[in-house]
């Protein structure tokens, strides 16, 4: 009988144990959640959870930090799984909002469950960089070029058709080491964006998608990889996100926009891309190759994915609340991280589609 | 249970245990079903596993049926998948990665179980198992910095001069690649073939290495006669033990292979393996019919890995019988 009491002693024990911590970590969480809340009366700590895109997640991960310092009871998790991860979750609910580099298509977006709005929330570029020794000035391309080059139709890179937009260069006669993206990504989709929307041949061949099957190249894993892989091979050039290639120092080519000047890579260039494009009410659209003298031709915005009724009555207020301030005061993390400002036209309109988030029947917004 | 406080007499004819069973929930009983308990969790999670891949994979079942073994085109876009490229990368960089690593791992095994002074046989043997402790992503950092521009500059041209009419020799040298993947591979798989081929050698009886000495063979014949023979069994255990790690690794692989889905002759040329892809799209794949096609690609893998140990199993298994 001994060894029986014993055994179901010590399971008893265990289990009491067991529950005893998990209703002793909740205390502990309330109670630092409220020596926080130095200014504001004592409320609960509202948590809310974001998941998408990595591209934003330096700019989402200061605005958080900013923004828990505005109003310490509301703590704001966000995890960088992917552009499809975001939509996937936020499709099933399993998050309050999530983020997104490509819009959602109709097929997502006839798998949510109720109306799903996209807000934009910041603008990045995708930039060429390239490896070239002895070059004076930045390589100048033009889009018929930069779809050749992916496509394999051009090899070699004293090719004409690059020779004669970089009269002064002097550019080898070895074969072009082209890298793109092996993981499926948001920056793929919007380079590829602008290659169909610039080349119908590639836009026959290949298609726009996170993931393509590349005619030629070699793929590499993120950013990084891009980055690592053209750094280390001489004569190749590949396609980053435009904070990659500053931090990294690496050389930006310029591109001929659509008016037909060649503009290299800048913050303002990327704003002065959004300006040339009127959203529609959906509030997405793509800015690639956009009208506009001063526009670098692939840009695009980053979107926030949320519900238009939020349903809960307390995460819903403070969510609609951490937008309103990420449009504006939010605007001014963008530039030191190296992502653009929203234009004042886009600021006004996302202002609009804010004051229509719910919660059941009253609005979510408090102010104006 | 009802506990049974009858005990049955002892009747000396060997039909019952001498001691009956008294107690039937002792600590024992308990203990007993607690590890079966245990053992059978493991079992259901490998079910698991591999019955919630084949779900995730129905669409693509049904969609591209057998076709999806042999074709070679994986277009996301137009949604047509086919699994050959990856197949071919998997089974030739891992088989890369045994040729390369067998000579070695053997040879540092005959060196340790055999030939080597004591004093130095624990070290080495630490040193080797301490490559297995690296993480894989390491491997790969090491890789995309250190081994594709030592391969660009240096072996693929070398290579190219000496080799070049072979067709696995030719093409541009870029540095990532199938070759590149199967050294990683092979690095990686060295301390596995290393210690395993060592306990194996280790295991087979003195007499044997006595016999063969004593018969006037040099070392080097003993290992060949003696030793390699009855340890053979063990060894390909080994060797396949090496090769199912070699089939599953995955970051290690993606950071060098160079993520392209072609079938090709050369070694110099990028390639794509099984869980390469996988972990390069899944996150971001959105459509019913590209998960599926990942999902029956880790299916695929999956099958393959179990089956590689299945028979590493075995055949470990029966070489420690030549031990009794």
């Amino acid at each position: 009988m001994t060894p029986r009491i014993s055994i179901l002693a010590t399971t008893a024990i265990c289990a009491t144990a067991l529950l005893a911590c998990s209703k002793k970590t909740e205390a502990q969480k309330t109670d630092t959640a409220q020596s926080a809340a130095f200014a504001a009366p004592k409320v609960e700590s509202i948590a809310i959870n974001g998941a998408g895109a990595t591209f934003p997640f330096p700019l989402y991960s200061k605005w958080m930090a900013d923004y828990n310092q505005r109003r310490p009871d509301v703590k704001i998790n966000y995890q960088s799984i992917g552009s499809g991860g975001g939509i996937r979750q936020i499709s099933a609910g399993t998050v309050d909002f999530g983020a997104t580099d490509a819009p959602m298509t109709e097929d997502e977006v006839k798998k949510v469950p109720r109306k799903i709005l996209h807000i934009p929330t910041t603008l990045g570029s995708v930039v060429i960089t390239y490896n070239l020794e002895n070059l004076s000035s930045p390589l100048k391309l033009t889009p018929e070029a930069l779809s050749g080059i992916y496509l394999g139709t051009i090899k070699k890179w004293n090719d004409a058709k690059i020779a004669k937009d970089n009269a002064g260069a002097k550019l080898p006669a070895k074969d072009i080491s082209v890298v793109y993206r092996s993981d499926g990504s948001g920056t793929t989709a919007v380079y590829t964006d602008y290659l169909t929307k610039v080349s119908p041949e590639f836009k026959e061949k290949v298609g726009q998608g996170k993931s393509v099957k590349w005619p030629v190249g070699l793929g590499a894993k993120g950013n990084e990889g891009v980055t690592g892989q053209v750094k280390t091979t001489p004569a190749s050039i590949g396609y980053v996100e435009y904070a990659y290639a500053t931090q990294n120092h690496m050389p930006m080519a310029e591109l001929r926009n659509a008016a037909g000047s060649f503009v290299a890579p800048s913050i303002p260039a990327t704003t002065a891309a959004a300006a040339g494009v009127d959203l529609p009410n959906e509030l997405y659209a793509s800015v690639t190759n956009a009208a506009g003298a001063d526009a670098y031709p692939i840009s695009s915005y980053t979107y926030i994915l949320v519900y238009e009724d939020l349903v809960d009555p307390v995460k819903g207020p403070a969510l609609a609340d951490f937008l309103w301030w990420a449009i504006h005061d939010g605007q001014t993390r963008c530039e030191p991280l190296g992502y653009s400002k929203l234009p004042a036209k886009v600021v006004s309109q996302v202002e609009s589609k804010l004051r229509t988030l719910q919660v059941g029947n009253k609005r979510a917004l408090a102010e104006n | 249970m009802a506990t049974n406080n009858v005990v049955a007499l002892p009747i000396p004819d060997g039909s019952r245990p001498l001691l009956a069973k008294r107690n039937r929930l002792s600590a024992d009983s308990w203990f007993k079903w607690l590890t079966a308990g245990a053992g059978l969790l493991i079992i259901l999670l490998i079910v698991a596993i591999t019955l919630q891949a084949y779900l995730s994979s129905r669409p693509s079942l049904i969609k591209f049926g057998w076709h999806f073994l042999v074709g070679t085109n994986w277009d996301p876009v137009r949604d047509d998948f086919g699994a050959l490229p990856f197949i071919f990368g998997t089974v030739v960089s891992s088989l890369l990665a045994l040729v390369i690593s067998v000579p070695i791992s053997f040879g540092l095994a005959i060196y340790l179980a055999e030939w080597s002074p004591g004093w130095l046989r624990g070290p080495l043997g630490f040193v080797v198992e301490l490559l297995a402790a690296v993480p894989s992503v390491l491997y790969g950092l090491w890789g995309i910095f250190a081994l594709a521009p030592f391969l660009r500059h240096e072996l693929e041209p070398f290579l190219a001069k000496s080799f070049g009419f072979l067709p696995m020799f030719q093409g541009p040298h870029q540095g990532l690649g199938m070759l590149a993947g199967g050294i990683i591979l092979a690095i990686m798989i060295t301390p596995t073939l290393a210690s395993v081929s060592r306990e194996v050698m280790r295991a087979v009886p003195q007499v044997l290495r006595e016999g063969a000495l004593a018969l006037g063979a040099t070392p080097w014949e003993t290992v060949r006669m003696a030793v390699l023979p009855s340890a053979r069994s063990g060894l390909m255990g080994a060797m396949i033990l090496g090769l199912g790690r070699a089939l599953g690794e995955t970051m290690a692989v993606t950071m060098v292979i160079g993520n392209r889905a072609e079938i090709s002759a050369s070694l110099f040329a990028p390639s794509y393996s099984m869980a390469s892809v996988i972990a390069n799209e899944f996150t971001e794949a959105t459509g019913d019919t590209y998960l599926a096609a990942l999902a029956e690609i880790g299916l695929l893998l999956l099958v393959v890995t179990l089956l590689m140990n299945i028979i590493a199993r075995l055949l470990v298994g029966r070489s420690r019988m030549v031990k009794q």
